[in-house]
């Protein structure tokens, strides 16, 4: 059987975990990074980053981050890595760019390191 | 009857759909993992099924979270390509069978999975990257017919691993209800272990994968036992995905023969996977 208990939060080391209430909290910056699909919305949010942010009602925290670019702050106000994602995509960042800032090892190592083989815990 | 003739299990990386969609797959970085594929897909091609289902999730491009589907399935004629940021994948769009969407439906229904209906899906990595590690040149045509059933994995609490094979087991019965005397390819996506937030980024855990290769085949009620808690730790909070392998393996038989199988790191952050089981009920030499 299942060990699932649905009660309290998982606490795992270096692991953030997209839940429910992370996501009801980063829900306006997430739809914010929704609407970058779209090739007009990149304009305007690129014409004005802080009055798109203001448009999506997005908290002032996140706002920051936004415009910071401080993607490890985005996730920790409530950003999904995959919506997080599309505005890394309008900077021309890939997934190993945003791995190195989250590790704190920099792309260049931490793509040596996926290389070898991927990390390991411990 | 319908009747499921294979199941095939790969992950839905989207640089692996980048990296054929601009011709890279002869590159140094590349090169084994398609060369990986190759027997399955060699194999696949000799076995047209007349629809397939892909168990797969969104990522950001069909659907936000406004609304998080625990399960879902399409009924849709056609379901366009994504535009994911980037211009849509260099794909053909996909052509549904609502008929047999309407069955499963009803079927699953009455099994209680009360599944979210799509009218209308955008389709993104999650669907094309399986398809075009099936077909890799699909020409203006995917080979048949295909139906998407949804999982949400990347929102905290995913269905349990018991539900998803659940769901599969129901979804095998749901296919040989059908009246219709077709066969049908069922795909499950995603995986294997990989993090992409965290410090614990860039995580990858052959052993668990390893495993998990070999149970999916032979003793999937085990892998069906894990926790959500247990997968995150051992798969890494994306490699969860892994889920939807359940799904596929629950609508084949108990015994199954498998076609081929191997394991790839990395693609992009990911350890790569594919497995292929035939369903054929073996017959007598």
């Amino acid at each position: 059987m299942s060990t699932d208990t649905g009660a309290g939060r998982l606490d795992l080391p270096g692991t953030p975990v997209f839940d429910g209430d992370t996501s009801r909290r980063g829900l306006r910056m997430n739809k914010l990074f929704m609407s970058l699909r779209d090739a007009g919305n990149r304009e305007r949010f690129l014409a004005d980053e802080a009055a798109y942010c203001r448009e999506f009602g997005v908290t002032a925290e996140q706002e920051k981050a936004v415009l910071d670019r401080d993607w490890q702050a985005m996730i920790d106000l409530g950003g999904s890595i995959f919506y997080v994602y599309k505005l890394a995509m309008l900077d021309g960042r890939s997934m190993q760019y945003l791995g190195g800032v989250f590790t704190g090892m920099g792309e260049e190592d931490f793509l040596a390191a996926m290389r070898a083989g991927g990390r390991r815990d411990g | 009857m319908a009747e499921v003739i294979w199941g095939l299990a790969t992950s839905h990386v989207p640089s692996i759909g980048a990296a054929m969609d601009r011709g890279k797959t002869e590159d140094p970085a590349w090169k084994a993992l398609f060369d990986g594929y190759a027997p399955a897909r060699a194999w696949l091609a000799e076995h047209r099924p007349d629809v397939a289902i892909v168990v797969y999730n969104d990522h950001a491009n069909g659907i936000d979270l406004d609304f998080v589907p625990t399960f879902g399935l399409g009924t849709a004629e056609r379901y366009e390509i994504a535009d994911e940021g980037f211009g849509r994948r260099p794909v053909p769009d996909v052509i549904g069978d609502p008929e047999l969407s309407l069955h499963l439906v009803e079927s699953l229904v009455d099994e209680d999975f009360d599944l979210t209906v799509f009218q209308e899906l955008h389709v993104d990595h999650g669907f094309t990257v399986p398809l075009s590690v099936w077909t890799p040149d699909p020409g203006d045509a995917w080979p048949c017919p295909v139906i998407p059933l949804l999982v949400n994995v990347i929102q905290y609490p995913q269905p349990r691993a018991a539900r998803c094979y659940a769901l599969g087991q129901a979804l095998g019965r749901a296919i040989t209800s059908y009246p219709k005397d077709i066969t049908v390819g069922v795909l499950g996506t995603g995986g294997m272990s990989h993090q992409l937030a965290g410090a614990r980024a860039g995580f990858i855990n052959p052993e668990f994968d390893a495993m998990w290769m070999q149970a999916i085949e032979n003793d999937p009620a085990e892998l069906a036992a894990l926790s959500r808690e247990e997968l995150i730790r051992q798969a890494g909070s994306e490699g969860i995905e892994l889920i939807m392998w359940l799904v596929m393996r629950g609508a084949m038989n108990d015994r199954v023969t498998k076609v081929h199988s191997d394991y790839f790191v990395p693609a992009s952050n990911t350890a790569a996977g594919i497995a292929l089981f035939d369903n054929r009920v073996a017959r007598p030499a």
